[in-house]
């Protein structure tokens, strides 16, 4: 038998809220100039190593774009006597999992690992990132699938939508294109540059390892050490930065571009503009805007273009961010029937949210509250909690910063929200680009207030 | 290899079915203070009919839609507390999870024992009409609007029967999805949405009493609903069929897909090692020959799809510039054909027990969302009827035998009992493999 039924009428209250310890960060520095953060973890028999080199594709020299990413996919090929294949087979034998993610200010590899094969992967490691063969017969086919990738994502509404709306917004600054490159930019390429690349970039000096695992801060240590210690700063100059500051002048008006897709059943669609640095003293505000015009599931524009509309699977708004300027935009894909009418509604929010529809405080509570409740949430893996302490590393926060973060959101005022969304969204320059078919969605978007639609080649 | 031999790694939980029939499984996890409710209903678009496919994901949506005492969206209350949540369906099941700080577990339970119980008094025919409308839109995206995004679609066509449940893709077909009644709505949700149909898991940080007695209340009075009869169907394949998709791509693909065991079934895990040794990694064979040796192809990929009542194995192949689908096709001939013929080495044997252990151990890092503990338990208790599966299923993995997976090749793996489809560049309908009948998907 079923017992009585219950009252349902109201929902439960909240308990108190559970305490929880951020993991402690350890900072050392190897006498080669290597840095390295230790943090004991201990919910697995796993270990993982992050390892962030300074200059990622915004390191990129001109016109080579795409070297950053090409040199870090190239370095698991080989080193020593390890062919491509070798390496494959001990990354295999010891459980790893390895990974690799060229951004827009560094290169970040990582390496899961079963505990037990801790020093077997940290010296695997750091004989493909310091001592990688760098072969020819290698970097020619590597470069080679690059080039037939790029040929490939053509067809990918939302890839050719990334980058060109990247181009849009940056022009040829660095920040202009995706990690990826151009085929012509790769064509050009040759084994010499990879190799100098390496060697300007790949230097302990310009180096961050966190350790993160169920050891003792100093074993963590100690394994960074006896793969990493060896690793010499080499003679030659390290690379010149390129100034993350350095812009090229932006759009003063509204402006739309347009991407021809044949016969596509959706468009895909991108509304944004350069906003603002990572490191801005108002990334808590912002956030907070951010959550509540288009950060999460009941966000206004998902709720106006999902769920009321029906435009769309979703739509989310976001900060790519960067240590230099970093854009704002609002991405989702439509159906092709509802493009101009989504544009209009996803600017109306945009608009909305500066000052003639300011956030109500439900909606405030609300977004402090998805951002901070659940936030430990994010700490239950060693990878993760090995990324974490890698961004931190990546925008010089301080190691207080997980511990720093629930307050810093809980304190955030309408006004402030208010303030950051009129100060750093600008609807009078908003770049809206569309990944269509044009000869269905071209008149309509006449018909928007944003200027002569610029028709944009597919550029891969 | 004495050195390293490997630690026991295990899955504790208890198990209690209440009354009604709900099956309850807590596994306690105190390192982050997160509870994860894990919520399956053993229905999945194989409980759909021809001409009526796509229905149990379309109500999958209409789950985060409000229920009678949590009238408006799912998201709202659970993310202002801090909480995660999300759902799919496949073929076999729909399972519903949400991870949530200890404190906001009875809110979770709450909105989850509501829409199990009292969904119908809250759904709308708006409600209905526009998760319609956003499921199509699912599908432009995720399927109509990508490259080889249909192709999937034509092989499970082809490769089951017309009246086999396995034959639709669980989206379900874009007619089909237009057609829907909001009147269909009630009897599924009173069919298949019942305590006796269900498995709930809690996993985290909470004492196994205190989860129980919650479980309980919370649904323990939900009426049990029957159980309903499980679905059946076979499929067999008598020859090679060829087929043939033009698509909006750069590149040819070949893809081929067999019938194979069904999850955990005698073979299912053997095929499992296949693929990875096909196609998974440098090292493996088709990787090996076709990109890195030959550079005939972009990339491969080849894994077994283990379901309740089948498998199949798909294997691609996308060719590089110059290279044609059927000098493609016959170097994987080769290649299968020599597994099947001499079986993987030792080295391919060592690679693939480090890689079930690391697998094994890397899912326990996580208590909830759709790779976590609480939904591999899930799977154990709905799929083997046994949550303890967990130490078995590795040994699945660990007692494979160089001759057990290469019988499993040469068995499932045969040439002429087979689905091949060529998806070419629109207009380029000569690349494709001789012989290859076009298919219309949509």
């Amino acid at each position: 038998m079923a017992h009585a039924p219950i009252d349902r009428s109201a929902a439960p209250a909240l308990g108190p809220a559970p305490t929880f310890t951020f993991p402690g960060i350890e900072r050392h520095v190897l006498p080669n100039g290597l840095k390295v953060r230790t943090v004991e973890h201990t919910s697995a028999p796993v270990l993982t190593m992050a390892l962030q080199i300074e200059g990622g594709s915004g390191a990129d020299p001109a016109p080579q774009e795409g070297l950053a990413s090409l040199v870090a996919d190239l370095v698991d090929e080989g080193t020593g006597e390890l062919s491509a294949i070798d390496v494959s087979d001990a990354l295999s034998r010891i459980g790893g999992d390895y990974d690799v993610d060229t951004g827009p200010d560094a290169i970040g590899f990582s390496l899961t690992t079963l505990a037990r094969f801790a020093d077997r992967g940290a010296e695997l490691m750091a004989g493909l990132l310091t001592r990688p063969s760098l072969r020819e017969s290698d970097f020619a086919r590597i470069r080679q699938l690059r080039i037939d990738r790029l040929r490939q994502i053509r067809d990918i509404a939302s890839a050719v939508a990334e980058r060109a709306f990247l181009r849009l917004l940056y022009g040829q600054h660095p920040y202009g294109h995706a990690p990826l490159g151009n085929e012509e930019a790769l064509r050009a390429i040759t084994l010499d540059d990879a190799i100098a690349f390496h060697a300007a970039t790949f230097r302990p000096s310009q180096t961050t390892l966190v350790v993160a695992g169920g050891m003792r801060h100093a074993e963590l240590l100690a394994v960074a050490e006896r793969a990493f210690g060896g690793w010499q700063e080499p003679p030659t100059p390290a690379a010149a930065r390129t100034p993350a500051s350095a812009m090229a002048a932006e759009p003063t008006s509204r402006r739309i571009a347009l991407v021809h897709r044949e016969a596509a059943a959706q468009s895909e669609l991108r509304i944004g503009h350069l906003a603002v640095s990572r490191r801005t003293p108002d990334y808590a505000p912002l956030i907070v805007m951010n959550a509540i015009l288009g950060g999460q599931f009941t966000s206004r524009v998902n709720l106006k273009l999902r769920e009321e509309k029906a435009y769309t699977y979703g739509a989310r708004t976001s900060f790519d961010w960067k240590r230099g300027l970093a854009p704002w935009a609002l991405s989702t894909s439509v159906h092709t029937a509802s493009t101009a009418e989504a544009i209009t509604d996803a600017s109306a929010e945009i608009e909305g949210i500066r000052g003639s529809r300011p956030v109500t405080e439900g909606e405030l509570a609300h977004a402090k509250a998805a951002l901070t409740r659940g936030y430990p949430s994010g700490f239950e893996t060693g990878a993760q909690v090995a990324r974490a302490v890698s961004q931190l590393a990546l925008y010089g926060l301080p190691d207080t910063y997980f511990s720093d973060f629930v307050p810093a959101v809980s304190a955030v005022t309408a006004e402030q929200v208010t303030r950051v969304a009129a100060q750093y969204l600008d609807p009078s320059r908003l770049t809206a680009l569309v990944v269509g078919d044009a000869q269905v969605v071209r008149e309509s978007l006449h018909t928007l207030s944003f200027g002569e639609p610029l028709e944009l080649p597919l550029q891969m | 290899m004495t050195a390293d031999r490997t630690p026991v790694i295990d899955l504790p939980y208890t198990k209690r079915t209440l009354d009604n029939g709900l099956d309850v499984i807590v596994h306690e996890d105190h390192h982050v203070p997160i509870v994860a409710v894990n919520l399956w209903y053993h229905v999945g678009s194989k409980n759909e009919q021809p001409g009526r496919t796509g229905f149990a994901h379309l109500f999958e949506h209409l789950m985060f839609e409000g229920s009678e005492h949590q009238n408006s969206g799912y998201f709202a209350p659970l993310q202002a507390a801090g909480g995660q949540l999300n759902g799919s369906t496949n073929a076999d099941r729909t399972n519903y999870w949400e991870v949530v700080p200890t404190n906001a577990l009875e809110l979770a339970l709450w909105m989850e024992s509501d829409r199990m119980g009292f969904l119908l008094p809250a759904l709308t025919k708006e409600r209905f009409e526009t998760q319609r409308d956003v499921v199509l839109n699912e599908r432009r995206q995720n399927y109509e609007n990508r490259p080889y995004g249909l192709a999937l679609m034509a092989i499970v066509a082809s490769l089951f029967p017309p009246d086999h449940p396995y034959n639709w893709m669980t989206i379900g077909s874009a007619e089909d999805i237009r057609a829907m009644e909001f009147e269909d709505v009630r009897e599924f949700f009173r069919t298949y949405y019942r305590p006796a149909n269900a498995s709930l898991v809690l996993a985290g940080d909470i004492a196994t009493a205190r989860a129980f007695e919650l479980a309980d209340r919370y649904f323990g009075d939900l009426p049990a609903g029957v159980k309903p009869a499980p679905v059946s169907a076979s499929a067999s394949l008598d020859g090679e069929r060829r087929l043939l998709l033009e698509d909006r791509v750069e590149r040819q693909r070949i893809y081929m897909a067999w019938l194979t065991p069904a999850m955990y079934a005698p073979g299912d895990a053997e095929m499992d090692l296949v693929g990875d040794m096909l196609a998974n990694g440098k090292t493996a064979r088709l990787y090996k020959t076709l990109v890195y040796e030959r550079r005939v192809a972009l990339d491969v990929s080849a894994a077994q799809q283990s379901r309740e009542m089948a498998g199949y194995f798909v294997l691609a192949v996308t060719a590089a510039p110059g290279a044609s689908l059927t000098d493609l096709a016959a170097a994987v001939d080769e290649e299968i054909a020599k597994l099947a013929a001499g079986g993987p080495t030792s080295a391919e044997m060592e690679r693939a027990e480090a890689q079930a252990e690391a697998n094994f151990v890397y899912h326990l890092q996580t208590v909830g969302g759709f790779d976590g503990k609480s939904d591999q338990l899930n799977a154990y208790n709905v799929l083997c009827g046994d949550p303890g599966f967990f130490a078995k299923d590795l040994d699945r993995y660990r007692h494979a035998t160089p001759e057990s997976v290469r019988a499993a090749a040469q068995q499932y793996l045969r040439p002429d009992r087979r689905v091949v489809l060529s998806v070419v560049p629109r207009g380029r309908t000569a690349d494709a493999l001789p012989g290859s009948e076009p298919v219309a998907v949509s």
